[in-house]
């Protein structure tokens, strides 16, 4: 960084900035578990299938490789600069979605989701851009409202905002918890740029009470043995998975046995029996359940530790950044990471119904892994640009 | 600036947001906690039971051992050859090998190979050698189990009293379904780990629950006794070109049964074959069934037939009882006796004359026989048919005995009571009337007839003594000796001559009795005879069925049994009898 040309005072100014090491020993922490997780939760399947062990964790280690070069050039950006482009990102957001009926359109598990870039061997998921996308544009909006976000108006502008794209990854691509991630991470920034505690609570209750009587509804019309929706299917599944041990709730019961064989020490790394083809997705979505049977009940609570201090880092740049577009861009971040690690040990552990959501820099899925690593790129320049005097 | 004054709400909120954030991933911490600890041991046996594919081991069968220890029923190791789809690594050597050491086509063996299935049997019972040279050949997906075959050394010997297992070494008739429970045995199991598909995961092992072996069953045959008497019933069938021959030995005082041959036998390690001389095709499941079952009939329990002459013995034994005759009391036989509006005849159509009752029992005149059920009556007749116990079945340790197919007494008129007493109109196995003449001559006590003696493990530690009903006193022991003396003369001076044996006191009555329907020309000739007939120690029954020629039980049947005695009470021991 500093060469000879640099005078004495700049060089004195460039070290008081701030590089947050933690949060990217975190992030390459947890990048290398899930490297090992991958391998050891893949490798069986990935041999049957094609012939080689290492075939997803190749892919993978491909994605993040790409992933950590994207995240280092952001890093390097003012993040400033990416305020001009928030329009565009909103608008390329809601323009991939569609794609995905189209011929680009990529069909996996039965869901198309993902789109194929022509020349690249690689598959997007548009559902990752929207996530982005979302995040810079609220925070320069709410940048950009100032002090009206203050107001009813403003409020329900931040609100109606996000609703195009939710309402489109859901109803476009049929899928429930990327729409609910978005939402999700939309609810905490606006959360945050308003001062308002009362809105958020009475949100609070009132969604609490909608999904109360939408559980009660779907569990009295399945006893009364009315047809029922693949959805209420799943919640009749999650209530008593064993009940639908051979249909809805087969991988959420693989799953469970897997985190209670694991016991508190678990079996072992690479000792897994459940991933030999018994727990469907053992890599992806599932691998938590994996790390539980290998390495047992402190396997997971090092992995949930580690994202306690990953939360904990951005947190400390949000409330440190420089200005609020920065503070916003961090929140956005920070509860995209939230949501979707909490969601997904909340699915393993059957604390909530299965839907399908990876858990972030570990599960298998390259565009997943690139997107997090760029807005970790993201975070950590807001946190370049604080001033080590004022932390 | 966040430092700002004004915009210090958003440092608190994002402060709440982590705490949020935070306190839910302690709350899923707390789930993990419920799930890795207090359900651990529900969810990890669920999951062992879920990856644990099940091989069972044949438990080897318990012997039978003849009355000397002579192994009648045995075990022999025998291999299955299976396939697991998923490991063959070179299908067409396999195949090629299969095909060539089990001698099968090759389409058959390629079906099998290329099935998808977790594991496919290519072919059960096969011998050990075979077995082990596909073993050696060490093909990927190809599996040797060894196992049990059940294995009979002397082939046909009381084919029809031992019986025979099926695939899974399970009883299917005689004594191997009636101790069923002794010998099986409880098989073991060969647990392996494997993955969804059912491939075993090698690195981790399997787990074995041992097979628990069957016990050892003694029976009271004893297999010089049987060979012999197998071989004089096959003598006799053959000279007398008769449908079947039986010979039942037994001990009088104890009901156990030294031997029970039902000629033609056989083969114990082959009884799916049909008899000689029939061709399987152009029949149906259902009717090559028939003719095996007819095969496996064992004629001396399943079968039923009028016993003739030798049934006067039990009427004579009740007449003596009521006191209505004696041996002096007289009779005269013109050749025909009339009961109400019939006349029936003497088998000597000149009469006997006048005659004491011990020559009547001598010539097995019917008329005389009649006189005495006469003289009982039907009450009384019946009191003594059923106190003899010759209207239940008589409890012999082997499946389907068939019951006594007599009169109800309410429609017995004088004519029916005439022909029940010189043994005709009625039905009874042969090892009923074995059973009550043992009964008649022991003292008068009803004994069980049976194999089974006791259970032993593979040491021979008796495990179990089997003990059978006696019902005491169905008779005086003063009639039973009066019995034994008439019976002695039947055999020294008597239609029984043919069965003396020359040095020993036999006791005997011979009969010859018709088939229905009457006139077909088709008879039953049988003698059973004792020995010594002063304190009976073996009693013996022939019964040969439909010969041809002469037909009479006492040149028939009669010099089987003296044949049989003439061996065998050396044999066991009963002294010579020196006068």
């Amino acid at each position: 960084m500093a060469t000879q040309g640099i005078t004495k005072r700049k060089k004195k100014e460039a070290s008081e900035y701030f590089f947050d090491y933690s949060l990217l020993f975190i992030v390459l922490f947890l990048l290398g578990f899930g490297l090992v997780m991958i391998y050891s939760a893949s490798s069986y399947e990935a041999f049957q299938e094609f012939k080689d062990e290492a075939h997803y964790l190749k892919k993978q280690l491909t994605a993040i490789v790409i992933g950590l070069a994207m995240m280092i050039a952001v890093a390097n950006i003012p993040y400033h600069f990416w305020e001009r482009f928030a329009l565009l990102g909103y608008l390329v957001s809601m323009a991939l979605v569609p794609l995905v009926l189209t011929p680009l359109g990529v069909e996996s598990h039965g869901a198309k989701r993902w789109i194929k870039i022509p020349g690249l061997g690689l598959n997007l998921q548009p559902a990752e851009v929207a996530k982005l996308g979302m995040i810079l544009f609220l925070a320069v909006l709410v940048c950009k409202m100032g002090k009206s976000v203050r107001t009813m108006k403003g409020f329900i502008i931040m609100v109606l905002v996000p609703m195009p794209v939710v309402l489109e990854v859901y109803l476009i691509t049929k899928n429930l918890s990327s729409a609910i991630i978005i939402l999700g991470i939309s609810v905490l920034m606006v959360f945050v740029a308003s001062p308002d505690y009362k809105k958020f609570v009475i949100m609070g209750a009132a969604g609490t009470a909608v999904i109360a009587v939408a559980v009660f509804v779907i569990v009295s019309s399945y006893a009364s043995g009315d047809q029922m929706a693949w959805r209420s299917e799943r919640i009749v599944a999650w209530l008593d998975p064993e009940s639908q041990a051979q249909g809805k709730g087969f991988q959420t019961i693989q799953a469970l046995y897997a985190i209670g064989s694991g016991g508190i020490w678990g079996k072992g790394l690479g000792q897994s029996m459940q991933k030999l083809s018994f727990l469907p997705e053992a890599q992806n979505d599932m691998i938590f359940s994996i790390i539980c049977e290998e390495l047992g009940l402190f396997g997971a609570v090092a992995v949930i530790l580690m994202f306690i201090m990953l939360l904990w880092r951005m947190m400390v740049i949000a409330n440190n950044a420089t200005d609020l577009f920065g503070a916003m861009l961090v929140v956005g971040v920070m509860g995209h990471i939230a949501i979707q690690s909490i969601l997904n040990i909340a699915v393993v552990t059957n604390t909530i119904p299965n839907t399908g959501i990876s858990l972030p820099f570990i599960s298998y899925g390259g565009s997943s892994v690139m997107f997090l690593l760029i807005e970790i790129g993201l975070v950590l320049s807001v946190a370049r640009r604080i001033q080590l005097k004022e932390l | 600036m966040l430092t700002d004054n004004n915009k210090i709400f958003h440092r608190k909120k994002i402060l709440v947001i982590f705490f949020l954030c935070a306190g839910m991933l302690v709350l899923l911490f707390g789930r993990l906690v419920y799930l890795c600890v207090w359900q651990a041991d529900h969810y990890s046996q669920k999951a062992t039971d879920l990856h644990e594919r099940e091989r069972s081991i044949k438990a080897a069968r318990g012997r039978i051992l003849d009355r000397n220890g002579k192994v009648l029923a045995d075990n022999k190791t025998v291999c299955t050859v299976s396939v697991v789809h998923n490991q063959i690594e070179d299908p067409e050597k396999v195949i090629e090998i299969l095909c060539r050491e089990l001698e099968l086509s090759e389409e058959y063996v390629t079906k099998r190979v290329e099935k998808y299935s977790s594991m496919e049997r290519i072919k059960s019972n096969v011998d050990k050698t075979v077995g082990d040279r596909i073993r050696e050949y060490d093909l990927a997906g190809v599996k040797v189990d060894e196992d049990y075959k059940r294995y009979y050394p002397y082939e046909d010997l009381a084919s029809k009293v031992l019986g025979f297992t099926g695939g899974d070494n399970q009883g299917i008739i005689g004594l191997e379904v009636i101790y069923e429970e002794y010998l099986k045995g409880e098989p073991g199991t060969i647990l392996t780990i494997t993955d969804a598909k059912g491939i075993e995961v090698e690195a981790a092992g399997e787990r074995r629950i041992e097979p628990v072996n069957g016990n050892d069953l003694c029976i009271s045959i004893d297999m010089n006794i049987q060979s012999y008497a197998t071989q004089l019933a096959v003598q006799a069938r053959a000279a007398k070109q008769a449908e079947s021959v039986s010979i039942l030995v037994m001990n009088p005082k104890n009901g156990e049964i030294y031997a029970m041959v039902n000629v033609p036998e056989f083969d114990l390690n082959d009884p799916y074959a049909l008899p000689e001389g029939t061709s399987e095709e152009g029949l149906t499941a259902e009717e090559k069934q028939n003719l095996l079952n007819a095969v496996w009939r064992n004629g001396c329990i399943n079968d039923t037939y009028e016993p003739g002459s030798t049934f006067k013995i039990i009427t004579a034994a009740a007449g003596l009882e009521e006191k209505v005759i004696t041996t002096a009391s007289t009779f005269s036989c013109p050749g025909f006796i009339v009961v109400d509006d019939r006349r029936i005849h003497c088998h000597k159509r000149a009469g006997h004359g006048s005659q004491d009752f011990t020559h009547c029992m001598m010539n097995s005149c019917n008329p005389a026989l009649i006189s005495v059920g006469m003289r009982l009556g039907i009450d009384n007749y019946y009191r003594y048919f059923e106190q003899f116990g010759l209207k239940t079945k008589t409890g012999i340790d082997l499946p389907g005995e068939a019951g006594t197919i007599m009169h109800k007494k309410e429609n017995m008129g004088n004519v029916e009571l005439a022909t029940v007493a010189f043994g005709q109109s009625f039905q009874i196995t042969p090892i009923q009337l074995i059973t009550t003449v043992s009964s008649i001559i022991n003292g008068g006590n009803r004994v069980t007839p049976h194999f089974g003696v006791k259970t032993m493990d593979g040491e021979g530690n008796v495990l179990e003594t089997f003990s059978y009903p006696v019902t005491k006193g169905i008779l005086s022991a003063e009639t039973s000796a009066t019995m034994r003396e008439i019976l002695e003369m039947v055999v020294a001076e008597g239609s029984g001559k043919n069965g003396a044996v020359a040095g020993f006191r036999i006791g005997g009555k011979t009969a010859t009795s018709q088939t229905l329907p009457r006139g077909s020309g088709r008879y039953i000739a049988s003698f059973i005879g004792f020995a010594p007939a002063d304190d009976p120690q073996v009693i013996a029954l022939a019964i040969v069925n439909v010969p041809q020629g002469v037909y009479y039980g006492g040149q028939v049947a009669a010099p089987i049994v003296r044949q049989l005695f003439e061996n065998i009470l050396p044999y066991l021991g009963i002294m010579e009898y020196n006068q």
